[in-house]
């Protein structure tokens, strides 16, 4: 007995002993401290590097490929303003923000781009690209809210940061919002929203829609949320039609709205799509008809200026929602548009408004969490409030992830005073009239380890 | 009425681009005997000549914008509006209907190298393999094509004239709210003169005379001491040509892409089948027929009837008359069925 009760007592120094040694020298990853974030290793950690890489990843060719040359431009420009050189843009503009033009966190920032080719699987091969093989530690970029939320979802798997661009499906921070995916640009709830009031005030409640839709996510959500809202004002819709992303031709479509008895045409697609599909409809008489007693009128409810562009003078009139235009006298945005339009000859599209801010937004969180470590930088962007960059006070809701901001409601300009000025502000809609409840999108975030 | 007038006008604007297509592809596969897959290519290339004009008589000057304040902004000003004022501003313009003038040589230089530089090679060879060299080719070309301007469609527009629509309600006593856009019409009207071209070409002239014997039968003919061999390269070229017209006047209904070609290619193939292998009238029939077709069935009745009957209505129909008459429409006996 004896001797079994000193081996028991031996056995139970050797557990004990073991066990303390393998806490002792067990790392801090173990445990989830707060601010023991700093301490832990991540992908792609820039350790003791001088220099910090992004990854650009936009569309340089297919139906979105304007945008994405512009995005391109605005991300170059935001990466040298960080880096200390030029006129510092809204480094000047931007409160709070800790920005102080020598890189992030002291180091240099260099950056990788990728050509996501409006398509979901090569955008995310583009991406994991960037990350395993470029180092890249914050991936941004979009102009398709397909292509965003697959790289959003890969980003999520990855343990880095996306700082979307143009997406503006609702589901990119609804029903498919993850940790650590970010999004400035506004969504198709908040175009309803901001839309559907001066809708009702410029064609009264008797109308009747037919809506041409891109089919997939964005153009789903775009329908969705025009028809909720211009239903709401008593509209009726007669049908609502999918086209082919890049089908270049839409006169097979555009033709049965001719006869359809709907005085109303939303044109759900966006770039190159918009442009032909807009043009094609003016070519068809559709703005010369006169239907139920009333002028048919054509809604674009995703505008920007470089459709506007692309579209010349069929635009004239046309109504539509955006989330930034260079002709706002902010000093923000104003001080954007000269540094852009310094370096490019071109006033910046709201393509590349959002991809420069949501740059500066991820720089400015890293300097603020002191570290890059991915869960802290999330920490500190969510709820983030900031001013200064272009559309007013601002917020990037915690639940969500998605930034709250007054909306423009715009109209192509008759009387353009300049090659540039083809949009008409109409409205700049406050940011309380196209707030909604997080849980109406649904969804889930997801954790901040991975 | 409105809405049938609509849809015919509409596929014949469709099937016009088919027909020319498919007319090219019949003349080389009834004289060469050549299943020609880059076929497609020419159209392409025939959009990019349009292209090309276009943004050479476009070369412009900067000049200042002094309406933008904010930062220094640039207008281009073409040259030749420059240099010749309204003239210039109008030749510009119209770029795409003065491209023709460069793309006939052009088209016709391309198909001679394409014939006598490959083509050729493949005349005793197996379908298969002329099925897999021209597709080859069809790559190179595109892939060319991208290298030189981009993977982007580049809008090509027609002239400021011709840029709206006509009334052809009120020209047939129909509702006055009835239009169709002017390039459209012309572009029907011009594939139904090259398409007579051709037939009148080979109908009424001692060369066409031969083609066609040609076609009948290549050896007899090549007993006789005709040397239908230089015969054929020019059939060839002018295969190439056609193509390429369609494909300069399809630049502004379409905005030209490296990739534009291959959509068309295997839809004129359908349409070859459809109307009979070898035979120009069936290939020309069927483009329009089945342009027609395809027209109707995009719209919202027979869609809400049938689902998605649009995307298929031409190869529902090639099924069918496969099936019913495998020599197509117009297919002559012995064509294709060695």
């Amino acid at each position: 007995m004896k001797k079994n009760d000193t081996n028991k007592s031996r056995r139970t120094f050797l557990k004990t002993a073991t066990a303390s040694s393998i806490a002792a020298t067990a790392p801090a990853s173990m445990f989830y401290i707060k601010d023991a974030f700093a301490a832990e290793d991540f992908r792609n950690n820039p350790k003791d590097s001088k220099t910090v890489t992004l990854g650009f990843n936009v569309p340089q060719s297919g139906a979105y490929a304007d945008e994405g040359a512009d995005e391109l431009r605005a991300f170059k420009l935001a990466v040298k303003h960080l880096n200390g050189e030029g006129d510092g843009g809204m480094m000047n503009t931007m409160k709070p923000s800790m920005l102080k033009g020598n890189g992030i966190l002291g180091k240099k920032v260099a950056y990788v781009t990728g050509d996501t080719q409006t398509k979901s699987d090569a955008a995310r091969a583009s991406a994991k690209r960037m990350i395993e093989k470029d180092g890249a530690l914050m991936i941004s970029g979009g102009s398709s809210s397909g292509v965003a939320i697959a790289v959003q979802g890969l980003c999520q798997e990855m343990g880095t940061i996306f700082m979307a661009g143009l997406t503006h499906s609702n589901d990119t921070t609804g029903k498919d919002k993850r940790r650590y995916g970010f999004r400035h640009f506004f969504n198709t709830e908040m175009s309803g929203a901001s839309l559907g009031p001066v809708l009702e005030k410029e064609y009264g409640n008797e109308r009747t829609a037919y809506h041409l839709t891109a089919d997939y996510t964005w153009g789903w959500s775009q329908q969705g949320s025009i028809k909720k809202y211009t239903e709401e004002l008593g509209w009726k819709t007669k049908a609502a039609v999918k086209t082919p992303v890049g089908a270049g031709d839409f006169s097979q479509f555009i033709t049965p709205v001719l006869n359809s008895g709907a005085d109303v045409l939303v044109l759900n697609h966006y770039g190159k799509d918009m442009v032909n599909s807009l043009t094609q409809a003016v070519q068809f008489g559709l703005r010369d008809k006169q239907v139920n007693g009333k002028d048919f009128q054509i809604v674009v409810p995703l505008f920007s200026r470089l459709m506007a562009q692309g579209a010349g003078d069929n635009i004239k009139g046309i109504l539509g929602s955006t989330n930034w235009n260079w002709s706002l006298k902010d000093a923000g945005s104003q001080a954007f548009v000269k540094s852009f339009g310094k370096e490019y000859g071109n006033p910046p599209s709201q393509a590349a408004h959002t991809c420069y801010v949501q740059t500066l937004l991820y720089a400015n969180a890293c300097e603020m969490a002191g570290t890059f470590y991915p869960p802290e930088v999330i920490k500190t962007l969510e709820g983030y409030k900031f001013d200064g960059m272009g559309n007013g006070a601002t917020e990037y809701r915690a639940e969500d992830h998605q930034c709250f901001k007054d909306v423009l409601v715009v109209r192509g300009n008759e009387k353009p005073s300049s090659q540039f000025d083809l949009l008409e502000v109409v409205q700049e809609v406050p940011r309380a009239q196209v707030e909604y409840d997080a849980s109406l999108l649904g969804g889930e975030l997801g954790p901040y380890k991975v | 009425m409105d809405a049938i007038l609509i849809q015919i006008l509409n596929g014949l604007d469709k099937g016009a681009a088919y027909a020319l297509i498919a007319l090219g592809l019949t003349l080389a596969f009834g004289t060469l005997g050549i299943v020609n897959f880059a076929h497609g290519a020419l159209f392409m290339l025939g959009a990019f000549c349009a292209v090309t004009f276009s943004k050479v008589i476009s070369f412009s000057k900067q000049i200042k914008d002094e309406s933008v304040t904010i930062f220094d902004a640039y207008k281009e000003i073409p040259y030749l509006e420059i240099w010749w004022g309204d003239f210039g501003a109008l030749i510009v313009d119209f770029a795409v209907p003065l491209s023709i003038i460069v793309a006939i040589p052009v088209m016709i230089l391309v198909g001679i190298i394409m014939e006598r530089g490959l083509i050729k090679h493949f005349y005793k060879r197996t379908h298969a393999e002329q099925i897999l060299v021209t597709f080859g080719l069809a790559i190179v070309i595109q892939e060319i094509i991208k290298h030189f301007f981009g993977a982007n469609p580049i809008p090509t527009p027609a002239p400021d004239i011709v840029s709206g629509s006509a009334a052809v309600g009120a020209l047939v006593g129909l509702s006055e709210n009835l239009v169709y856009p002017w390039w459209r019409l012309i572009y029907i009207v011009f594939s139904g003169l090259i398409i007579f071209a051709v037939f009148a070409f080979l109908q009424f002239t001692t060369f066409g005379m031969v083609v066609r014997a040609g076609m009948a039968d290549r050896e007899t003919v090549g007993l006789l001491g005709i040397n239908i061999q230089k015969r054929f390269t020019i059939v060839f070229a002018i295969a190439a040509t056609v193509a390429g017209l369609a494909g300069v006047m399809y630049s502004p209904i379409l905005p030209p892409d490296y990739h534009m070609g291959m959509d068309f290619l295997v839809l004129s193939f359908v349409v070859v089948v459809v109307g009979g292998m070898g035979s120009l009238g069936g290939a020309v029939a069927a483009g329009f027929l089945l342009g027609v077709l395809q027209s109707f069935a995009s719209m919202n009745e027979v869609k809400s009837i049938l689902p998605g009957i649009d995307q298929i209505i031409i190869y529902l129909v090639a099924v069918v008359i496969l099936l019913v008459r495998p020599r197509g429409l117009m297919g002559r006996e012995g064509v294709f069925e060695d």
